[in-house]
């Protein structure tokens, strides 16, 4: 079988010992970022890419992927242990895991969520392998009106699944396409919104946009308020959760691996929406629901299954489509094109051994995480009663470094005080920096798909819709709009991110 | 004083997307916009920057007539350190050096917190600095001059 024997080849490469140790490391800088509140995934990944570009391809984007699950992990042990969930997509986790462990079932939330994220993240990793070869085989007969179709129904997802006013998240993508076109225009040379400053004529640096947004906006939220975090460093109890227990786990795993592998390939952040759906979806068929908010197993079992299922599958449009389903996969694209590889549907024949390894290491990534993570509880939390105060000088260095590396650029690092700015400015103004992000990123892209689509149409713009697949994509991507603008659409979207803030 | 209701976050919201958009839409004039057949450099931008205006308008129009949620602190301290520090890292790191860049660096960022005792901060600054030092210096091989021509020695 061809899937077999291509999972054999990326085995072989994702276990070579180089491989094997920068997996190790990019879930190991995972999991410590994902339990550190105060910085996130994008911030992370946005610091570490310059320092990848020295590796190999397959490394850094194996270390960058670890990173990005890793920290899935992670901000689900904080969730449980202080009901501060390290990453958004681990909000839901904190509602009845944090009940758990004040119930002093710490060890067993704990555990449930390692095994179920396991579970999931192995059968979503098989999905990948599955799915993404045929979807390049149809990928591969995009035209231009098909990518730039494509490619707004992925800014449509991302404005629908962000928190907040729905204007409000258009604009941002909005604003982000605009930040994405300054640069030297690829058809004309002529230089767009540059300032008259040469050194921006390759475009803003999106490494320098990516940390200001995400990293220098979060560190300015956290110092408005310096307190106190109150670390429960309580005793765990035994970690491995009873025969009963896991009788009680399995259904709610099953199913949060469903549907967070179906949620995850949709772009703007499934992983988050696929929690929170598994959390609800637990709630009604159990036979207890009362049960949920008070530290019900099956409301930590799903939910976490779900986001990590997510987080695998929304590899998928990356690898078939060069589109990111979120603002990591975003930061990958960008590694991608740096290391001199084209993002989209060629990547699986003419890298095969990228494609496969990167899928192989992912599985072995998820059992690392196991394995490490249980004994290492203790020490992750020892990790939280470092004060905030040591920790932002520390990520400040490393951002002026990341930042100043990729190519020893001084103004890449004006930009990233500009753009620090500029994200501060925008959460103070409740905007939301996800869907910027995107638009930043697919801003060239759907600009060249979309003069290549008219000029191969002789101009004329019903090209979008005379193509079938095009035209689909559009349907869609105007269903979702109208979807979010309905009244009790609307309400039931606020009452969504609300539950998911708490 | 007017009483009637308003959300003054999406009012400056709204005011500032305006702005924004309209400064693309200045500097859009200088570009060619060409034909939808053959788009030149300022046809997307320019049709960005109207999209950008009517979105701004419309968070305007909408802020009127409710009562908008109280706003948090501002972080002003933070601003004032946080964000000088890469601009002072790009600005001497090439006439310093790595290493004494790196060092004031850390050491500006960390007066952003009012927590921070000048001891403490300077024992961070310096392991900040040795460790980034041995990692992406020595360890990566990252090309980096560690100290500069600024410098006597």
């Amino acid at each position: 079988m061809d899937l077999l024997a291509n999972l054999a080849m990326g085995f072989s490469v994702a276990s070579s010992i180089a491989n094997l140790g920068f997996c190790l490391i990019g879930v190991i800088l995972g999991t410590l970022i994902g339990v550190l509140p105060g910085i996130g995934a994008t911030a992370t990944i946005a610091m570490l890419l310059p320092i990848t570009f020295q590796l190999e391809p397959v490394s850094s984007l194996i270390m960058l992927a670890g990173i990005y699950y890793g920290a899935q992990y992670g901000g689900s042990t904080t969730a449980i242990l202080i009901n501060m969930p390290g990453e958004s997509s681990s909000a839901v986790t904190a509602i009845d895991g944090y009940q758990m462990a004040r119930k002093g079932r710490a060890g067993t939330a704990l555990a449930t969520a390692a095994l179920g994220s396991f579970f999931a993240g192995s059968v979503a990793t098989f999905l990948v392998a599955l799915f993404a070869p045929p979807l390049t085989a149809v990928a591969l007969q995009f035209g231009a009106a098909e990518y730039f179709s494509l490619m707004v129904l992925g800014l449509v997802m991302s404005v629908a699944l962000a928190h907040g006013s729905v204007i409000k998240a258009l604009a941002m993508v909005v604003l982000g396409l605009l930040l994405g076109i300054v640069g030297t225009d690829i058809y004309t040379g002529t230089p767009r919104f540059t300032m008259g400053i040469t050194q921006f004529a390759d475009g803003l640096n999106f490494v320098a946009v990516a940390i200001g947004v995400f990293g220098f906006a979060e560190i300015l939220r956290n110092l408005e308020d310096e307190h106190e975090r109150e670390v429960m460093t309580r005793n765990i109890n035994r970690l491995f959760p009873s025969r009963a227990e896991f009788r009680e786990m399995v259904g709610p795993i099953l199913r949060g691996t469903g549907i967070g592998s179906v949620l995850g390939i949709l772009p703007g952040g499934g992983a988050i929406l696929a929690s929170f759906a598994s959390y609800t979806m637990e709630k009604k068929l159990s036979k207890t629901p009362e049960e949920f908010g008070r530290g019900a197993l099956a409301g930590v079992a799903g939910p976490e299954s779900a986001n990590n299922a997510g987080a695998q599958t929304s590899f998928i449009p990356l690898l078939t489509l060069g589109i990111p389903a979120n603002p990591v996969m975003a930061l990958m694209i960008g590694a991608m094109i740096i290391q001199g590889i084209v993002p989209g549907p060629s990547v699986v024949t003419d890298q095969p051994q990228l494609f496969w390894g990167i899928i192989a290491s992912m599985w072995i990534g998820n059992l690392m995480l196991v394995v490490l993570n249980l004994p290492l509880i203790g020490l992750w939390v020892k990790l939280l009663t470092v004060p905030y105060y040591v920790l932002f000088p520390i990520i400040m260095a490393m951002s002026g470094i990341g930042v100043y590396s990729v190519n020893g650029n001084p103004y890449d690092l004006f930009a990233v005080a500009f753009f620090g700015l500029l994200g501060y400015v925008m959460s103070k103004l409740r905007f939301e920096p996800a869907p910027l992000l995107l638009g930043f990123v697919l801003g060239p892209l759907l600009e060249e798909n979309l003069r290549r689509a008219m000029i191969l149409s002789r101009g004329d713009p019903t090209t979008f819709l005379t193509r079938p697949i095009s035209a689909g994509l559009l349907v869609v991507s105007l269903i979702v709009m109208v979807l979010v603008f309905l009244p009790q659409i609307r309400k039931r979207r606020e009452e969504v991110f609300t539950e998911s803030d708490a | 004083m007017s009483t009637r209701p308003r959300d003054d976050t999406d009012l400056i919201a709204g005011v500032g997307l305006m702005a924004v958009a309209a400064f693309f839409g200045w500097q859009t004039m200088g570009l060619e916009i060409g034909t939808s057949l053959r788009m030149g450099p300022g046809y997307f931008p320019m049709i960005l920057s109207g999209l950008l205006f009517i979105l701004g308008l419309l968070v305007t129009i909408k802020s009127f007539g409710r009562e908008g949620e109280p706003g948090t602190p501002i972080a002003w301290r933070g601003i004032l350190f946080i964000l000088p520090a890469p601009i002072f890292f790009g600005l001497t790191v090439r006439g310093l050096g790595f290493v004494p860049a790196l060092f004031i660096t850390t050491l500006i960022a960390s007066q952003a917190s009012v927590k921070m005792r000048p001891v403490s901060a300077l024992i961070l600054a310096v392991a900040v600095t040795v460790l980034s030092t041995l990692i992406f210096s020595y360890g990566l091989g990252l090309p980096f001059r560690r100290f500069g021509p600024w410098l006597p020695f």
